[in-house]
């Protein structure tokens, strides 16, 4: 049931740099993403999210995703909906406290983390509360939006 | 710990000091390099005022600040802010526990100014335990905020005087940030660096899960130590006395969180009487983590055994000289018209 979702992680680095160039090909679309209008893109696009990253990660469709902060373990599959790091109730054997059949996400976003270490870990980046108007909608088109407009990126910084 | 600046009235403000963040006894203590003893009360299922004052009375001399739990375990109990209402009116140095279980950004930050407002000096973000666990597991889980981005909403509304909405306050509230550590579960290598991701989201103090495996702690602190974590918190670690080796067992397999190892449940089983060794492991455990670099205090949850805290305290002699600040109990003369409407 986890499979596909330890698959992902252990194969983070790769779908990473996929992602990232993915990002990159709709930040060069703006101007026609923006000619057609990101609303009315907002659902093909979320569509298009829930299938590739539903599949691929479990992906729960927040709308503000910070995978690429999680060694691609979709944080929001936490029961606790943590956004930055496990809590103490893991178990020994790194399941989850609520639900003991699955593995902790978080323990799965350290592993994945691990593979990508960069200048520091990704998963110490403090990452802001869930705006929950944005569950649903298309993070991507929400990524490319912010990137253009000159903002960094959707995650502050520590 | 009497300070020379100590005001006349119960429960009114220390002044803060230049370096300090809050007017309360907890933070002077710790500033001072002294050894901060905190406890957990257990809060009652009524609504009897006088079951809270006779709980907190129990560690009157011994504690420098009392912990009071938000529905520890996913159980419904009296609230924290409400035992925090109660016991800063007697003067209480309270540490008040927030889960984000139950509330969401907009009922924290009420809650935050109230508790402020009332001289809740010190608050405790947590994430909180799920309901499964819980009396109520049908209940709707929150989780609005994690114990991260509370820490850093709460340190807004202190440092920037502001909302989370960025929304101005007039007053800030001038409290000293917590938090919880769990050194003891997985991912172990992971756990260092979460400690210093509270940090830079804003705790100033943190109280760790119960620690029963001292070559586990040891090793966490050493890499505490390494990244130099421990000078810019406090670490006040988690202890507290086991009642027998059967119950031990049964929190190992069924409270999340706790790691207990086999040789603390060996040497209860071996003991003429448990619950004696279970304090005496307890004592042992503090003086040893006195003896840690890094550790700047103990947290005891005494679950249970809340009338024991103070000879264990006194046992260990963890306080030295110090003693820890206690209420006048004349309070009921001078007060009497509160406890005449609660007994009629």
């Amino acid at each position: 049931m986890y499979r596909m979702r330890s698959w992902s992680v252990r194969n983070a680095r790769w779908l990473k740099r996929a992602y990232a160039g993915l990002e990159a090909v709709l930040v060069m679309l703006d101007p026609l993403l923006r000619r057609i209008g990101y609303e009315r893109l907002d659902k093909p696009f979320a569509a298009a999210e829930r299938m590739t990253k539903g599949v691929l990660l479990d992906s729960q469709n927040c709308g503000q995703c910070i995978v690429g902060f999680t060694g691609l373990s979709c944080p929001m599959n936490c029961p606790k909906r943590l956004r930055n790091g496990p809590c103490g109730g893991v178990r020994p054997d790194g399941r989850c406290e609520v639900r003991p059949e699955m593995p902790c996400v978080w323990v799965l976003a350290w592993e994945g983390n691990k593979r990508f270490r960069e200048n520091g870990y990704p998963i110490q980046t403090l990452q802001p509360a869930v705006d929950n108007r944005l569950i649903g909608r298309s993070a991507w088109l929400r990524e490319v939006r912010i990137r253009t407009a000159g903002k960094g990126s959707a995650a502050r910084e520590v | 710990m009497k300070f020379d600046d100590e005001p006349l009235v119960p429960g009114h403000p220390l002044p803060i000091r230049p370096g300090h963040f809050s007017p309360g006894r907890l933070e002077r203590v710790l500033r001072a390099g002294g050894f901060a003893v905190t406890a957990e009360i257990s809060p009652p299922d009524s609504a009897d005022p006088n079951e809270v004052y006779e709980r907190a009375s129990l560690f009157d001399g011994y504690v420098d600040a009392i912990n009071a739990t938000d529905g520890s375990g996913a159980n419904c109990h009296m609230s924290s802010v409400g035992m925090c209402a109660l016991l800063t009116r007697r003067g209480y140095a309270m540490v008040m526990q927030v889960s984000a279980r139950d509330r969401n950004r907009i009922a924290i930050q009420g809650d935050v100014l109230g508790a402020a407002a009332m001289g809740v000096y010190n608050i405790l973000c947590l994430t909180g335990d799920g309901v499964d666990v819980g009396d109520h597991p049908g209940a709707k889980p929150v989780f609005d905020v994690d114990c991260m981005s509370m820490l850093s909403m709460v340190r807004g509304m202190r440092d920037d005087g502001q909302f989370l909405s960025g929304r101005k306050l007039t007053s800030p509230p001038k409290v000293f940030l917590g938090a919880a550590a769990n050194p003891f579960a997985p991912p172990l290598d992971y756990r260092p660096l979460r400690l210093e991701k509270k940090v830079a989201a804003g705790a100033q103090f943190v109280q760790t899960q119960y620690c029963y495996d001292m070559d586990m702690f040891r090793n966490y602190m050493a890499a505490v130590r390494d990244a130099g974590t421990h000078e810019k918190v406090f670490i006040l670690a988690g202890v507290g006395p086991l009642a027998s080796a059967r119950s031990a067992e049964w929190i190992r397999s069924n409270v999340p969180g706790i790691h207990i190892p086999d040789s603390v449940i060996r040497r209860l089983k071996g003991a003429d009487d448990e619950k004696e060794e279970g304090v005496r492991i307890c004592v042992d455990m503090i003086n040893e983590l006195r003896e840690t670099e890094g550790v700047h205090g103990v947290h005891i949850m005494a679950f249970r055994q809340e009338h024991r805290v103070g000879e264990i305290v006194e046992r260990s002699g963890v306080l030295g000289d110090r003693e820890p600040w206690r209420p006048r109990h004349d309070w009921d003369e001078l007060a009497p018209s509160e406890n005449e409407i609660v007994r009629n």
